[in-house]
């Protein structure tokens, strides 16, 4: 059961990889930012298999903050993308 | 009931493989966006999931299961906003686009 579930934490961390590929290689910065979000959202399943496979359960936590960080985040590009101010 | 929790990351972590493939093989950023939030947001709701089932209802299991409506609005809400950011900014869609309904609607 746990090596069946360390490969579903490489696979997941591969595909994180797969993020950065499309970070770099973008055409645009839009193509970026999109990267950049999905990157956070995987992150979260990265860090509840690692809260299964370790059985330490404040990594939990660790992905709920990084849910809330990363829609900041996101929200903050787009609101430079559209070209308004942060206020409006 | 680990099995069951097994199985449900195993499709999880699959959804996560379509949408990481659409991200890279989908020509504009609008597909891109489109295949890559709906897969990912999905796959990792469910390995939240398969966490709730795993710890059961101690406090990690209910962390897990709160942290799924907050995935899941965040997600989809920051995508909207960076997809209209996007439209505005300017960024052309593919030539195999065959209709773009916002255009006429924001006149």
């Amino acid at each position: 059961m746990n090596t069946w579930l360390e490969i579903l934490l490489y696979v997941q961390i591969a595909l994180s990889g797969v993020c950065l590929y499309r970070i770099i290689r973008g055409p645009t910065i839009p193509d970026r930012m999109v990267a950049i979000d999905i990157f956070g959202i995987l992150v979260v399943g990265v860090c509840a298999i690692i809260s299964i496979l370790t059985g330490k359960k404040f990594i939990i936590d660790i992905g709920i903050a990084w849910i809330i960080l990363s829609f900041i985040g996101t929200i903050t590009l787009a609101k430079y993308l559209s070209g308004k101010k942060l206020n409006e | 009931m680990t099995m069951v929790a097994l199985i449900i990351i195993s499709i999880g972590v699959l959804f996560n493989i379509f949408g990481c493939i659409g991200l890279i093989r989908l020509p504009d950023v609008y597909n891109r966006l489109q295949a890559a939030t709906k897969c990912v947001t999905l796959g990792c709701c469910s390995i939240l999931l398969g966490v709730f089932i795993h710890f059961g209802f101690t406090d990690a299991g209910v962390k897990g299961l709160i942290a799924i409506p907050l995935l899941f609005f965040s997600a989809t809400v920051a995508a909207h906003a960076l997809i209209r950011g996007t439209y505005h900014f300017g960024v052309k869609m593919s030539e195999k686009s065959v209709k773009d309904d916002y255009k006429s609607a924001s006149k």
